[in-house]
């Protein structure tokens, strides 16, 4: 959980300036111009301009941005491999932007871990020496860095690949291997730059899953760049928006889509598919007719004829759900002749549920196999409603289908 | 009527000799310590070649040329060659080549290796050496003779300070090119997660670099090589210097021998110290656990 009280990151008032001679942007007739009027008339780039933020102990915080808003920059000023031009970066109370290049490299053995989008892993080492070789800086003795480093491959679900090398992998299996090299150290923050840009989206849904996962047992501050706000939104505890290196908004991610800052957001928010965003909660529908299994065929028939449907969803008294049982079939069972006390369990079809916290993009797979409107079930099975794929469809292309 | 105007002769000679003289009395000591060196390391191994008895010495380019260069006919086919030289008499002038290119090789890349590490590093060094580099190797090898000469006199010395001069700038341009080309994010992992510059250098630049720094040493050794046989016109005992003999007195065969076998060398060497430059294919997976 966020510790409230404890703020670990606090940035102030920090610029990046790229180019020569930087400090000339602060005067009185730069400043206030746009990036595009500063570099055309001094040729220097504005890579942050004026940010101020501060991250949460444990917060799993996320910088998000078109391509060019200085996502980069950011996270990778707060590790120093940026040298910011103006302002200061607070880190558990020390600004490292006035550490000596000697301090800094102590301060980064032991606060941080940093995963990167092209993985920056070393390929002429094996994936346990990959992961260990953090450790190996911070001059860690070889037996314990490899037990360590055999950990978190175990964590990161990698146990068995240690003596491969990491290009003889997969992207993913690359990722998790640069994963295990950052939480190796132990790091109190967690800096994540893209990290799964790069992989299919099959892959990278995984991974975000499994950090989540693990997020939630390690509980450390992680900072995550990433331009998509789908991996934004189910990720991160809190979001900051960038554009052109400014800050234009920061909140949770239900703030955002609520109640988005301005056009830049309100584009952004749109820009992503709704199927990416909503979930199948917002546009489930009620359950016209239900059938209890309880119930004999003929009050199950009777009811659906009531309500001029040719199906119902079967239900047992703890409202968990069965499958569907359609009209058809109740008629067949009554035509028989045999005595039905309840709705027998071989009458009933079995079909595919959903949890109401499904993205719609997901339901797109589940459709086409389904013949009735898909039911909606809670995490105790219970049925909560079902959706059509007539609903799935207008859902996408109401909400302004531009999508990417 | 159109001769040049001697009214205006530049006495640029006068000069550098002038500067030459100062050269040899100011830093005298500096280049008997120069001297001393190169020429301790090039008897070292002059001994050592000299005293391996030859069917060993054979019987290793063998091994090599089937372990490194690929296959066992490789392998037969460098012996082959070996033994012609052999035969033709000049085993003994074949190891001393061989010792003056080795030994300058290994002095080549003892110079080489750092400059092209600070190349690397600082892009103002770059500026600066590159401009060199390039005038060095546009430079006839023969050129270096001079100051080779100036300095050490005749002999092994001077020949091998002159082949070092003229073999260095691949190694050092290709160390530069393969610093500077290593994955930004490798670096940039290693330097998130504290490494030092040192570290940085050892445990992935440098790693990284090898394959293009191979290709730097395979082409100083090469030149190595030209510049050894060239290096026999001021004393340097060899087959560059029968094939001198050879051309001097008019004897077409004896010349013939001398400089098959040079080729022969070359060949080895080439596809030796090549074979260190290209990626081998890696196994799937390390055979031992390194615990
Ligand atoms: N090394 C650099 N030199 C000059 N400009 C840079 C450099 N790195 C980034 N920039 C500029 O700074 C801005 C922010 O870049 P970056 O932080 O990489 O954005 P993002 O990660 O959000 O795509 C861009 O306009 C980019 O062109
Ligand atoms: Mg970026």
């Amino acid at each position: 959980m966020i510790d409230d009280t404890n703020t670990q990151i606090v940035i102030k008032d920090l610029w990046k300036v790229y180019g020569k001679d930087t400090k000339r942007i602060f005067q009185k007739n730069l400043i206030n111009k746009s990036k595009e009027e500063i570099q055309n008339e001094t040729g220097c780039i504005v890579g942050m301009r004026d940010i101020n933020l501060e991250i949460k102990k444990g917060e799993f915080y996320i910088l998000m941005g078109l391509s060019g808003s200085g996502k980069s920059t950011l996270i990778r000023a707060l590790i120093r491999l940026v040298k910011t031009t103006k302002g200061s970066i607070e880190i558990n109370g020390e600004d490292i932007t006035k550490m000596s290049s000697d301090q800094m490299i102590q301060f980064r053995r032991k606060t941080f871990g940093m995963v990167f989008q092209s993985y920056g892993l070393l390929p002429h080492m094996s994936v346990l020496d990959n992961a260990a070789y953090g450790l190996k800086i911070r001059g860690v003795g070889k037996e314990e860095r490899y037990k360590k480093a055999h950990e978190v491959l175990e964590t990161v679900g990698l146990k068995g690949w240690e003596d491969y090398f990491p290009t003889s992998l997969s992207g993913g299996m690359q990722q998790r291997v640069g994963l295990a090299r950052a939480l190796a150290n132990d790091p109190e923050i967690l800096l994540m730059d893209e990290p799964f840009s790069g992989l299919d989206p099959l892959i990278r849904r995984q991974m975000q899953d499994e950090l989540v996962e693990l997020q939630s047992k390690l509980q450390k501050t992680i900072v995550f760049v990433t331009h998509d706000l789908h991996e934004a939104l189910k990720l991160g505890d809190r979001i900051a928006i960038l554009r052109n290196g400014e800050v234009v908004q920061v909140g949770t991610p239900e703030d955002i889509i609520t109640h988005p800052a301005d056009d830049y957001v309100q584009d952004f928010v749109q820009d992503a598919s709704p199927a990416k965003v909503l979930t199948a909660s917002s546009i489930m529908s009620d359950i016209p007719v239900i059938t209890y299994a309880w119930e004999g065929p003929k009050t199950a028939l009777t009811l659906m004829r009531g309500q001029k449907k040719r199906m119902g969803y079967v239900v047992d008294q703890n409202r968990k759900f069965l499958g569907v049982i359609t009209a058809k079939e109740l008629q067949r069972l009554l035509d028989s002749g045999e005595k039905y006390k309840s709705i027998p369990s071989s009458s009933i079809e079995l079909v595919e549920s959903v949890h109401p916290d499904v993205l719609i993009e997901d339901l797109f797979s589940v459709a086409p196999q389904n013949p009735y409107p898909i039911p909606v079930v809670d995490e105790n099975d219970r049925l909560l409603g079902r959706i059509s794929s007539d609903t799935i469809f207008d859902s996408i292309s109401s909400n302004g289908g531009n999508n990417e | 009527m159109n001769k040049f105007p001697e009214l205006f002769n530049l006495p640029l000679a006068k000069y550098v000799d002038k500067a030459m003289d100062w050269l040899l009395i100011h830093w005298e000591g500096f280049f008997d310590f120069i001297g001393f060196i190169i020429l301790k390391v090039v008897l070292l191994f002059e001994d050592l070649f000299l005293f391996v008895p030859w069917f060993v010495i054979i019987l290793l380019i063998g091994y090599a040329g089937w372990k490194l260069v690929g296959s066992l006919k490789t392998g037969i086919l460098f012996m082959v060659f070996m033994m012609i030289i052999g035969l033709f008499g000049y085993w003994d002038l074949a190891m001393q080549t061989l010792a003056l290119v080795i030994s300058s090789v290994i002095l080549a890349l003892v110079v080489g290796l750092p400059l092209g590490i600070v190349m690397a590093r600082s892009d103002r060094a770059e500026r600066i050496f590159k401009p060199a580099l390039d005038a060095m190797q546009t430079m006839p090898s023969f050129v270096y003779l001079i100051p080779a000469l100036m300095f050490f006199g005749m002999g092994k010395v001077p020949s091998m300070f002159a082949t070092v001069i003229y073999a260095v700038p691949p190694v050092i341009r290709l160390t530069n090119v393969g610093i500077r080309t290593v994955d930004v994010e490798s670096v940039e992992a290693a330097k998130a997660f504290g490494a030092t510059k040192k570290q940085i250098l050892f445990d992935v630049q440098l790693p990284l670099a090898k394959p293009s720094i191979m290709v730097g040493i395979n082409q100083t050794t090469m030149m190595a090589l030209s510049m050894v046989v060239i290096g026999s016109m001021i004393g340097a005992k060899g087959l560059g210097m029968e094939v001198l003999l050879a051309i001097g007195r008019i004897e077409v065969g004896r010349g013939f021998e001398a400089g098959i076998s040079i080729v022969f060398m070359a060949v080895i060497i080439d596809r030796i110290t090549h074979s260190f430059s290209v990626k081998k294919p890696k196994k799937q997976k390390k055979n031992e656990v390194t615990e």
